[in-house]
């Protein structure tokens, strides 16, 4: 009994060694032609070099950036004020179901999440959201451009809805950490419940958010199915967020059944392998930030 | 000394002048956050219920028994694939909550603390391994220079899995009370013994419960499958996991992709099965594992 858990237990860190060693040992053929350059390579072409193709990351890395970020950008705000109702202000009663109703958004299929971003979302966005925002910010160059309904928004979109959820836990988590005497200082100094949560409670728990917001952040750079079915899966960096774009795991998702040269496929695969040192490096922060906050 | 007291008492009891914004500015964000939460679980039900209303007219007794039809034809149904699903889930099960029950019994029994925070924190990072990688790494290890399977789906899934159930596991291993394990030991049990006999039996329902959370979450698991068990070519029902098997979620993204708008009703109808079980699922092993938390706490 003993060695065999122990075994388990050895083989849960292994594992993660061997996930890395075959998707690059896999990545071999485009790791030898471009070597790290290729993280910075602007190109996408089978065809190109006489059918041999040439390759790079960069148009996949600017996509998977954008959208997470941008994705964060609105998540973070909400995550935060949704935490803040949960902890401080929501009567007893509705407390766990609402906490219950915000993690169930984590729970639906990224699949339906895209094919309601497909035949919902993207209408909407093209049709009523994106002229809107060209109207008042038009002249930023990131709301300028044709609406469409595939590109960086609608995907920002769905990440938003998926990186909410794991956000909100972990900040509402922080949150009822903070120690009872120092909220009830600031009360005895008069404070009101907003200058409680601003002076007691966003402070002492800063950490953990900036740890919950990067767990957020590493669970939208690696949603592949949901992205690939909105982001329109273009190869160019355009400042618009209208345009359509690409992002890293969407393009292995929409490509890995018709790469037609070897060299192709190795280059999805070595996408994979950014993704997976992106996402282990990005969860390995967080973790840290998170553990800081709650284990004591 | 006595000069300065009066007012500062009068300011003690008469609101100051900055009182009046406070309090407009405390409303303000009290009322942010709680917009907030209502939108939050708004989006949700709009989720919901849009899959709902598209869904329900393309769903009858026919579309949940009958294999799909060839191209070109209209009908059919998803019969298929919801039982190559249960197969790949059932086969994804079976290969990841014994280990992950394995790793729990190792942490929370016999690991020391520093060993036990070092797999704790693997499991997190295995976690957080996009489960296209993870879909990358089995098609890399067994579909390449063969042919997809469900054997790859379901060790796909069983990976994607697997840190779910041992860290629900581990949590309810640790609310076993000490004592217990104790009387064991003073009984003369060897270790083993305690934990298959007192260890394991207190903390089924709890396992039970990590299991369902497991299969909740890889139920609409698209991205392993879709490098593993995607293609496949009759439309028949496959209980063969040599062969690549039919599932709900590859399913909806084909029909996704499709530009026609019998595809997509049929999308939503599979959506709408999918949803069903997977929040149905959550929601069970969310009451279940709240229920003996508050229990094992006291």
């Amino acid at each position: 009994m003993r060695w065999l858990s122990t075994l388990a237990g050895v083989g849960a860190v292994a594992l993660i060694v061997w996930i890395a060693e075959v998707v690059f040992n896999d990545a071999s053929p485009a790791i030898s032609r471009y070597g790290v350059s290729f993280v910075w390579r602007q190109a996408w072409n089978p065809t190109a070099a006489g059918g041999v193709g040439s390759f790079g990351a960069l148009d996949f890395i600017y996509g998977t950036l954008v959208s997470s970020l941008l994705a964060l950008l609105i998540a973070t705000p909400m995550a935060i004020a949704i935490a803040v109702y949960l902890t401080e202000l929501a009567p007893r009663f509705v407390r766990r179901p609402v906490a219950i109703l915000v993690e169930l958004l984590a729970a639906i299929p990224s699949v339906i999440l895209g094919l309601w971003g497909i035949i919902v979302l993207g209408p909407f966005v093209a049709n009523h959201l994106e002229p809107a925002l060209s109207s008042v910010l038009g002249w930023i160059p990131l709301f300028s451009g044709t609406a469409s309904p595939f590109g960086m928004l609608p995907a920002a979109i769905v990440l938003t809805i998926m990186a909410l959820p794991i956000v909100t836990a972990v900040t509402r988590e922080v949150f009822q950490a903070t120690p009872r005497e120092l909220r009830e200082g600031a009360y005895a100094l008069g404070a009101t419940r907003w200058e409680m949560v601003r002076m007691v409670v966003l402070p002492v728990g800063r950490p953990g958010v900036v740890g919950a917001v990067i767990l957020g952040l590493g669970r939208a750079l690696g949603e592949a199915i949901a992205v690939t079915q909105v982001i329109g899966n273009t190869t160019e960096i355009k400042a618009s967020l209208f345009s359509p774009a690409a992002s890293m795991a969407a393009q292995i998702a929409s490509e890995y059944q018709s790469a037609p040269t070897p060299l192709n496929q190795a280059s999805l695969i070595y996408l994979a392998g950014i993704l997976l040192v992106i996402s282990l490096v990005v969860n390995l922060v967080a973790r840290l930030y998170v553990r800081r906050v709650t284990v004591r | 000394m006595a000069s300065l007291s009066p007012p500062a008492g009068r300011r003690l009891l008469s609101p100051s002048p900055g009182t009046a914004r406070r309090k407009v500015v405390n409303r303000l964000m009290e009322a942010i956050a709680t917009i907030a939460a209502v939108l939050a679980v708004g989006v949700l039900f709009l989720i919901v219920i849009d899959v709902a209303i598209k869904g329900l007219p393309a769903i009858n007794l026919d579309f949940l028994t009958h294999n799909p039809v060839p191209f070109g034809q209209t009908g059919g149904g998803i019969a298929d694939s919801i039982v190559g699903s249960a197969i790949l889930i059932a086969l994804a099960t079976l290969l990841s909550v014994p280990v992950a029950i394995l790793i729990a019994i190792y942490t929370s029994e016999f690991a020391s603390p520093r060993a036990s925070g070092a797999i704790r924190f693997a499991l997190d990072l295995l976690n957080g391994v996009p489960t296209i990688v993870t879909g990358v790494f089995v098609f890399g290890l067994l579909v390449v220079g063969g042919q997809q399977s469900g054997w790859a789906g379901a060790i796909a899934l069983g990976i994607v899995e697997l840190p779910i159930v041992a860290r629900a596991a581990q949590e309810v291993l640790d609310l076993v009370p000490r004592s217990l394990r104790e009387a064991g030991l003073a009984l003369g049990l060897r270790r083993w013994r305690i934990v298959l006999r007192i260890v394991l039996p207190t903390a089924a329902g709890g396992l039970i419960t990590g299991a369902v959370l497991g299969v909740a979450r890889v139920a609409g698991e698209t991205a392993p499958l879709l490098l593993t068990s995607s293609i496949w070519s009759d439309l028949s029902i496959t209980v063969n996991p040599a062969q690549a098997m039919p599932n709900i979620p590859v399913k909806i993204f084909e029909l996704s992709e499709s530009p026609s708008p019998s595809d997509h009703a049929q999308g939503w109808a599979a959506a709408l099965v999918l949803i069903l079980f997977v929040l149905v699922a959550s929601v069970i092993a969310r009451a279940a594992q709240e229920r003996s938390r508050r229990r094992m706490r006291g």
